[in-house]
């Protein structure tokens, strides 16, 4: 297949990496605190994306599908981890839970999606499942990673509400009810939001990608909205797995609100 | 004035039963091996000085916050054997400052009764008219917009809400701290009828108020005697 597309050299690439020193100086003139996980963001981002470059052109030629789950595995697991590390507060188990939860959202949507509505001839054909469960966990970790993050937050701020509601004979589910709704709408506005607005005021990432590399717009949409479906419901399976396991730590089966079981991140 | 936790002996079981029960604050003994009991139409007063964990003790009693060591017998089955919002609809726990709802007091009186562990019961508005009645003041009250009340109204909004839900056992922390002199009558009163009501009903209040310890309660459990020597 020709190539109709123009390719980037390295030196075009530390032009655009100029992009970033604009955010920089921002963070330092403003004092926003944000230099040290801005330029360790950038780092890393460039590091992983190049490094993968390699990987992919390697992996897309393998076709064992045990090394193609091991490697969909470990990316299931680095999303678990990153959703966590965000997060202002911690409890024991809190990285299992959100390696649980993404994994399971990612494997059920990714296998519908793989098997029954894109029907790749080999279901593991890393060309197809490796980019798309990539997409799928990008989204599903942000969700998990702010749905997670509000409800310790809620508890926390909703202490006596939730704690008023267990002294009046509430169940663990009747007290924590408020917060589990709020986190789970929160996880999931990222994700309803750009549905809201694609095409209109975003053109999607992977669509661009591919009417770059010469695919009629028509084919890329029809991907792209698969693809959406795929983040939508990922981040919502994973979203609200998530808030489950915690909430189903945090209020005790006893129906008490165990926030002693919480730590706070120094900063 | 007699001493509860030196062990009175009565012929009726405990409507509460505390064993050996021991708390810890950040690797320190706030109290150690309380040992009490609450019997029918018992008033109890629970003492101690300010952070001897008066309220820690009665958030234990009703299974807010587990149990570190010790045991409680509550209506006669132990805490663990019980399946607390049932537990937490006979025992009821009242907070010193009490958190209101969105919406009027009516509608905060309401709420309480869509938990499923109230099911089969409903709101009684007129039940709430005459408690209103016995702390002087009138059905206007309950149009009030609960998050705008003031402190001492929040109080007697969180108190009838709880009182609407027949306690047998009432643990009363500090219910009357925000009240001025009068209402403090007013809701002594009260709870004074919602005992006399049912023979197999008890109370334990807290008040940084010794007066209205000694004009309310007839036993006293001092949470001193618990604490280590070694404090401090």
């Amino acid at each position: 297949m020709p190539t109709s597309y123009l390719t980037i050299t390295y030196g075009q690439l530390a032009l655009a990496a100029l992009l970033i020193v604009v955010n920089l100086g921002i963070s330092i003139a403003f004092r926003l605190g944000l230099t040290r996980s801005l330029l360790i963001a950038t780092l890393r981002m460039v590091a992983q994306l190049l490094l993968i470059g390699f990987v992919l052109e390697w992996l897309f030629s393998q076709q064992n599908p045990g090394l193609i789950m091991a490697i969909a595995l470990l990316m299931a697991g680095v999303a678990g981890q990153a959703a966590v590390s965000r997060t202002k507060r911690r409890f024991v188990g809190i990285y299992w839970n959100s390696v649980l939860s993404t994994l399971t959202a990612a494997a059920v949507v990714t296998g519908i999606a793989v098997g029954g509505i894109v029907r790749v001839n080999l279901w593991y054909d890393p060309q197809y499942l490796i980019p798309l469960l990539g997409m799928v966990l990008g989204n599903t970790l942000n969700g998990i990673s702010l749905g997670l993050d509000r409800f310790m937050e809620g508890l926390v701020n909703q202490q006596n509400q939730v704690e008023t509601l267990l002294t009046l004979g509430a169940t663990r589910w009747e007290a924590a009810h408020a917060q589990v709704k709020d986190a789970v709408r929160t996880g999931m506005i990222p994700a309803i939001n750009s549905m809201m607005v694609m095409g209109l005021v975003s053109l999607p990432g992977m669509m661009t990608g591919q009417i770059l590399a010469g695919a009629s717009p028509i084919d890329a949409v029809r991907y792209q909205i698969v693809i959406v479906f795929m983040i939508a419901s990922g981040t919502a399976l994973g979203t609200f797995g998530v808030v489950l396991l915690a909430f189903n730590r945090l209020l005790s089966p006893a129906h008490q609100l165990r926030l002693d079981l919480l730590h706070k991140l120094k900063s | 004035m007699s001493d509860v936790s030196m062990a009175l002996r009565p012929a009726s079981t405990p409507l509460l039963g505390v064993e050996h029960l021991s708390r810890r604050i950040n690797g320190h003994w706030l109290w150690q091996g309380v040992n009490f009991e609450l019997n029918p139409k018992m008033r109890l007063g629970l003492i101690g000085p300010s952070g001897s964990g008066k309220t820690l003790l009665m958030r234990t009693l009703v299974g807010l916050d587990p149990i570190e060591t010790g045991q409680i017998i509550g209506l006669g089955k132990r805490l663990s054997q019980w399946s607390l919002p049932v537990y937490r609809t006979k025992v009821i726990y009242l907070p010193q400052r009490p958190t209101l709802f969105e919406g009027s007091v009516e509608q905060n009186l309401e709420m309480v009764f869509q938990l499923s562990g109230h099911r089969g019961r409903g709101y009684n508005r007129d039940r709430i008219l005459v408690y209103l009645d016995t702390l002087q003041r009138g059905s206007d009250f309950l149009r009030l917009s609960a998050p705008q009340l003031s402190g001492g109204e929040g109080q007697l909004l969180g108190l009838l809400r709880a009182l609407q839900l027949d306690p047998q056992i009432f643990l009363l922390d500090e219910p009357t701290a925000s009240l001025d002199p009068e209402t403090t009558r007013w809701v002594e009163t009260l709870i004074d009828q919602w005992l006399q009501a049912d023979p197999s009903r008890a109370c334990i209040w807290t008040s940084h108020d010794a007066n209205q310890i000694n004009r309310v309660t007839a036993d006293l459990l001092n949470l001193q005697q618990f604490m280590p020597r070694n404090a401090n």
